[in-house]
C-alpha cells in the first residue's frame, strides 16, 4: 500500500504537535519516522491508525481519500499499529488475544478456535514470527509478545503496520529478530513504519527516512547519504556529542555493599536472586539489562521502597538493610525513581513543593509541626537557577513541566543534600538529547565529588557511554560484572543470560571485588 | 503596602518574589474557570429546579396544557411562582430588604428580630454544614472519602450531651469548652476506626464509614433507651437537655438563634487551611493524599497519616455534633443531624476540598436551608426541591466538562487559558 499523508496538523491547545506533516510511504519499504520525544512521531501515527482526529490535512491510500475516524476504521483500511504498550490480555492465550474483536465464530456463535489457530500457523511461518499460538500471552518473552502483536495486525491482513519504538523493550539479538521479521514482511509488499530514536538502527534497516523536530518534518533521507551524526543533529537542531565528557574515575573504596540480596517480584517469585555487588566511592556502576530482569525491584529495595528477603546492604558502614525511605535518605543515598511521574514527583504540587519532598521537615523548611512556605520558594528559586530548569514560575504545578525539567526537579532535589550513594534508575528515559546530556553531566560531577553512583538502564548506549563498570542483570542475577570496554554483543549474551566462556567477565568480576 | 516591599526585595534580591505577571493571569484564569463553573452549576442547578417547580405544580402544569391556545398564562404562571418561590428562598435565607429598612426605621427589638431572623437561621445551618464539610475535605486532602460525617456527628453529640448533663453547677468557662472538646474526642473516636482500619488493614474507609453510619444511628437509639440521657418521667425516645453551664452563648440575643456554634466553625476553617498549608502534617497529609506513591518514596509514613487524617475529620464532625446539641438541638432523638453528614459532602464537594471554598458551599447550602423552610411556606413546593437543587449543583461540579459544553466555554493549553464564546447560538 503506499500511504500518503498530506498537510497533517494537529493541535492541543496551544501545543501544535504535528504542523502540516507531508509523509509518503512506499509499498515493500520500511520508512523510519525519527525524532525525539515530544517531535510528533506518535502522535502522527496515531492520527493515521485513527486514535486522534487531525485538524488540517487528508490521508491517502493508493490515491484514494481514507475517513478514519477509529482503530477500526483503520484496520479496515489494511492499516495495522503495534503500540510501544502492548494491548494484549496477559491471560489469554496467542489466539484468544489475535481474534479478540473479530471472532471467528461457528454457526450458533461458538468460537471457531480451530480456524485462528491455523491462521496464526499460516502467518507465523509465512514470516518467521515463530508464534505458538497456544502458548498463554503472560509466560511470553516480551520479544514474542511484540510479534503476537505484529501477527493481530496481519490477521486482519494489514498492508501497512506501524511500530512505535518497537526496540525500547528488546535485546540486542531480540532486536535482531525483528528486524528479520521486518524484512520479510516488506519483501512480501508490506510496508512498515518504524518509528524510533535511536540513529543505530534507523541506519540499519530503514529504506527511507524521515525526521521530525517540533512537529515538522526537517529532513528527509535515505541511510545511504546520511549518517548518525547528520541524523543526530536534524533531530536535536545542533551539533550533538555521543560521548559523555568524563575522566578517569577515581574510585575510593567500598561505599555501597549488596551482599547475598534477594528481593521479592510480588507475584510469588524472586525479582532479585542472592545478588552482591560492591559500589566504589567516586565511580559509575551501570546495571544493565533488558527490562524486567530485576533491575527496577534491585532499586527500590535498596531505598527502602521493597522488603528484602534476605542479604545484608551498608552505606560507608552503616547497616540499611531494614531501612525506610527516610532512614536510607538519612543515611546519605540519593534516588532517582525510574517512574518519576508516581515515585518523583507529585504531580499536583508546585514545583517549588516538589523541590522540597523529602527536605519538608528540616530547616530551614520547617521544624516540628511548622511549615515554611517563604523558605520553599526561596529554595525553588535558587534550584530552578542553579539547575536550569525551566518553568513559567516556581509555583505552577509540576505537572505543567517538559518531562525533562521534570527530570531537573527531581535531580535537583536528591543533589541538595549530601550523598553518599546515588542510586539512578532509568534517569534519561523518555527525555530529549538536551536533558539526557544534562542527565548524564551531572551523574558524572556527582561521581567526581566521590558518591558512590549505582546506574540502572536498559540504555545499552547510556551504560556503555557513563558506566566505569558494568554489572548485567539477567532474571534477577548477576551474570557479569565487566568493564565499559567489552564489546556490544558480550554484553548483550550476558543480558541474555548467556554466561558460558565470558571469561573476561569472571575477570572483571574478580578484580572488582 | 509598596512602601514595605521595597526595602525587603533590596535586601534579599534572591528571595521569593510574586511570581511573573503572565503566571499570575494563568493560575487566575485557572482559579475564575473553577469560580465560573461552579457559578454556571449553581444557575443550571436554580433553572432545573424551576422546571420541576412547573411540572409538579399542578396550577402551572394545567397552564401547559393549555399553551396552544393561551401561550401567555402558561408563562406568566410559571414566572410567577419561579420568581415567588426563588424569591422566598432568597429573603427566607439572606432577610427581607424591605424588613430590614423597617428594623432600621422603627428600632424595637422586635422589628429587628424579624429582621435578621433569616440571616441568623442561615449561620444556624451553616454551621455544623461547614465543620461536617471540613470534616469531609481534611480527610479528602489526605486522600480519603469520609462518608461517616454523620457516625462523627453524632459520636460527638452524644458525647457532648453526657458531658453537658452529667457535670452540673460547673462554671461556664470550664464546662461548656469541656463539653466541646468531648464531643470533639467522640467524633475522633469514631473517626479513628476507620482510620487505623484502613491504615492497618487496608479495609476501604468508604465501606468502613458508611457501615458505622448505620452503627451510630442505631447507637443512639440505644442511648435513648437509658435513664441517664432520658431523665426521670420521659417514656419518649428524647434525651435530657445539657445543663444550661455548658451551652453555648447566643450572639444576638436569645431571641435569634444563631449562637458561638458559627465562630467555632469559621475558626476551625482557619485552622483547617493553616493546618495543609503552614505546618509539616499539612504538607505530609497533602503528599499522602496527592500520591501515597510520592510520599512513601519521600519517607513519609502514609500509614499513620491515613489515621491522623481520620482522626482530626473525625474530630471536626464531632465538633459539628456538639455544636448542634449544646447551641440549637440541645435533646437527643433518633437519626440526630439529619442530612447533615451526608450534605456536607456536598458541601465539600462544591468548595473544592479547600477550607475558603468550603465556608462559602456551607454558607450557601445553609440559605438553601433556612430559605426552603420559606420557599415552602410562601408557595407548594416542598422543601425536598432545595434538595433537588443542591443535588444537581453536585451533578454539575461533578462534570465540568458539561457544564462548559452547556455553556459553550472552551479550555486551552490545559485547562489554563479560558474564554467564553457568548451564549446560545
Amino acid at each position: 500500500m503506499r500511504l500518503e499523508l498530506r498537510q497533517i496538523t494537529k493541535r492541543f491547545g496551544s501545543l501544535v504537535a504535528c504542523d502540516a506533516v507531508d509523509l509518503e510511504v512506499a509499498p515493500g519499504e520500511v520508512h523510519a519516522l525519527l525524532g525525539e520525544n515530544g517531535a510528533g512521531k506518535t502522535t502522527l501515527m496515531n492520527v493515521c491508525y485513527g486514535l486522534y482526529r487531525p485538524d488540517q490535512g487528508t490521508i491517502l491510500a493508493d490515491g484514494r481519500p481514507l475517513h478514519i475516524t477509529s482503530p477500526r476504521d483503520a484496520l479496515a483500511a489494511r492499516i495495522g499499529m503495534v503500540h510501544q504498550h502492548f494491548m494484549l490480555v496477559p491471560v489469554f492465550t496467542v489466539a484468544e488475544n489475535v481474534v479478540l474483536g473479530h471472532e471467528p465464530v461457528h454457526l450458533g456463535g461458538f468460537l471457531d478456535r480451530r480456524r485462528a489457530r491455523t491462521e496464526i500457523r499460516r502467518l507465523s511461518e509465512a514470516f518467521g514470527l515463530a508464534v505458538d499460538p497456544d502458548r498463554v500471552v503472560e509466560t511470553l518473552p516480551v520479544g514474542v509478545q511484540q510479534r503476537v502483536e505484529i501477527v493481530k495486525a496481519l490477521v486482519r491482513d494489514a498492508q501497512l503496520l506501524i511500530l512505535d519504538e518497537p526496540t525500547a523493550v528488546l535485546t540486542p539479538q531480540e532486536t535482531t529478530d525483528l528486524f528479520r521479521v521486518m524484512r520479510s514482511l516488506t519483501a512480501d509488499g508490506r510496508s512498515i513504519v518504524f518509528i524510533t530514536h535511536k540513529l543505530g538502527e534507523v541506519l540499519e534497516i530503514a529504506d527511507r527516512i524521515t525526521v521530525l523536530r517540533q512537529g515538522r518534518v526537517v529532513g528527509r533521507t535515505t541511510p545511504a547519504e546520511t549518517s548518525a551524526a547528520e541524523l543526530a543533529s536534524m533531530m536535536v537542531g545542533r551539533s550533538v556529542e555521543f560521548q559523555v565528557a568524563k575522566g578517569a574515575a577515581a574510585p575510593t573504596g567500598a561505599v555501597l555493599d549488596i551482599q547475598g540480596l534477594t528481593v521479592a517480584d510480588g507475584r510469588g517469585g524472586l525479582a532479585v536472586e542472592d545478588l552482591t555487588l560492591q559500589v566504589r566511592g567516586g565511580e559509575i556502576l551501570a546495571i544493565a539489562g533488558v527490562q524486567g530482569n530485576g533491575q527496577t525491584e534491585l532499586a527500590r529495595a535498596l531505598y527502602g521502597l521493597l522488603p528484602k528477603l534476605s542479604g545484608r546492604v551498608t552505606v560507608a558502614g552503616v547497616d540499611v538493610t531494614a531501612a525506610t525511605p527516610r532512614r536510607a535518605a538519612q543515611a546519605g543515598v540519593g534516588f532517582i525513581p525510574e517512574d518519576r511521574h508516581r515515585e518523583g514527583l507529585v504531580l499536583s504540587f508546585s514545583v517549588a513543593e516538589n523541590l522540597v519532598l523529602d527536605l519538608f521537615d528540616r530547616p530551614p523548611f520547617g521544624r516540628g509541626l511548622r511549615f515554611d512556605p517563604r523558605a520553599v520558594r526561596a529554595n525553588a528559586i535558587a534550584r530552578v537557577r542553579e539547575f536550569d530548569i525551566r518553568t513559567a514560575s516556581v509555583d505552577v504545578p509540576a505537572s505543567t513541566l517538559s518531562g525533562g525539567n521534570q527530570q531537573k526537579v527531581v535531580l535537583a532535589r536528591e543533589f541538595s543534600r549530601p550523598l553518599r550513594v546515588l542510586i539512578a534508575a532509568q534517569p534519561t528515559r523518555g527525555l530529549d538529547v538536551g536533558s539526557t546530556e544534562t542527565v548524564h553531566h551531572r551523574l558524572v560531577e556527582e561521581r567526581d565529588r566521590g558518591t558512590a553512583v549505582l546506574l540502572v538502564s536498559t540504555e545499552l548506549d547510556e551504560v556503555l557511554a557513563l558506566a566505569d563498570r558494568i554489572a548485567v542483570m539477567y532474571r534477577g542475577r548477576l551474570t557479569g560484572v565487566v568493564d565499559p570496554t567489552t564489546p556490544r554483543d558480550a554484553i548483550g549474551l550476558l543480558m541474555a543470560g548467556i554466561t558460558s566462556g565470558s571469561g573476561r567477565a569472571d575477570r572483571a568480576a574478580g578484580g572488582a571485588g | 503596602m509598596a512602601a514595605e516591599g521595597v526595602p525587603e526585595a533590596a535586601a534579599a534580591p534572591a528571595g521569593p518574589r510574586a511570581p511573573a505577571w503572565p503566571v499570575r493571569v494563568a493560575l487566575l484564569a485557572e482559579r475564575s474557570s473553577t469560580l465560573v463553573v461552579t457559578a454556571l452549576a449553581i444557575l443550571s442547578a436554580l433553572i432545573v429546579g424551576a422546571v420541576i417547580m412547573i411540572v409538579t405544580t399542578p396550577e402551572t402544569l394545567g397552564a401547559w396544557g393549555h399553551v396552544l391556545s393561551n401561550p401567555a398564562r402558561a408563562l406568566t404562571t410559571s414566572w410567577a411562582l419561579i420568581e415567588t418561590a426563588y424569591a422566598a428562598l432568597f429573603t427566607g435565607s439572606a432577610g427581607d430588604p424591605a424588613a430590614y429598612v423597617h428594623a432600621f426605621a422603627v428600632r424595637t427589638p422586635g422589628a429587628f428580630t424579624n429582621a435578621f431572623s433569616p440571616l441568623s437561621e442561615t449561620l444556624v445551618a451553616t454551621a455544623p454544614l461547614l465543620l461536617c464539610g471540613l470534616s469531609v475535605s481534611l480527610a479528602f486532602r489526605a486522600g480519603l472519602f469520609n462518608i461517616g460525617a454523620t457516625s462523627q456527628l453524632i459520636a460527638g453529640a452524644i458525647v457532648a450531651s453526657w458531658v453537658g448533663i452529667s457535670l452540673p453547677g460547673l462554671p461556664l468557662a470550664v464546662h461548656m469548652p469541656l463539653a466541646l472538646l468531648a464531643g470533639c474526642a467522640g467524633g475522633a473516636a469514631a473517626g479513628w476506626i476507620p482510620g487505623v482500619l484502613r491504615a492497618r488493614t487496608g479495609a476501604h474507609e468508604v465501606i468502613v464509614t458508611i457501615m458505622l453510619n448505620y452503627v451510630a444511628l442505631n447507637l443512639i437509639v440505644y442511648i435513648l433507651s437509658l435513664p441517664f440521657f432520658l431523665g426521670p418521667q420521659q417514656v419518649n425516645s428524647i434525651s435530657r437537655a445539657p445543663a444550661g453551664s455548658a451551652l453555648l452563648p447566643h450572639l444576638a440575643g436569645a431571641s435569634l438563634r444563631v449562637n458561638a456554634g458559627i465562630l467555632l466553625a469559621l475558626a476551625a476553617a482557619w485552622v483547617v487551611a493553616w493546618l495543609l498549608q503552614r505546618t509539616t502534617l499539612g504538607f505530609r497529609f497533602r503528599m499522602a493524599g496527592a500520591s501515597q506513591d510520592a510520599a512513601r518514596a519521600a519517607g513519609v509514613d502514609v500509614r499513620r497519616m491515613i489515621t491522623l487524617a481520620m482522626v482530626l475529620a473525625g474530630g471536626l464532625a464531632g465538633l459539628a455534633g456538639a455544636v448542634q446539641v449544646l447551641g440549637v438541638d440541645p435533646q437527643l432523638v433518633p437519626a440526630y443531624g439529619g442530612e447533615i453528614g451526608f450534605t456536607a459532602i456536598t458541601v465539600a464537594l462544591l468548595g473544592r476540598a479547600r477550607p475558603g471554598g468550603v465556608v462559602l458551599a456551607a454558607l450557601l447550602f445553609g440559605a438553601f436551608q433556612a430559605g426552603g423552610l420559606q420557599m415552602q411556606a410562601a408557595t407548594t413546593v416542598p422543601l425536598e426541591l432545595v434538595q433537588v437543587i443542591e443535588a444537581v449543583i453536585v451533578f454539575f461540579i461533578a462534570a465540568p466538562a458539561l457544564v462548559r459544553a452547556i455553556y459553550r466555554i472552551r479550555t486551552q493549553g490545559g485547562g489554563f487559558r479560558l474564554f467564553s464564546q457568548g451564549w446560545g447560538g
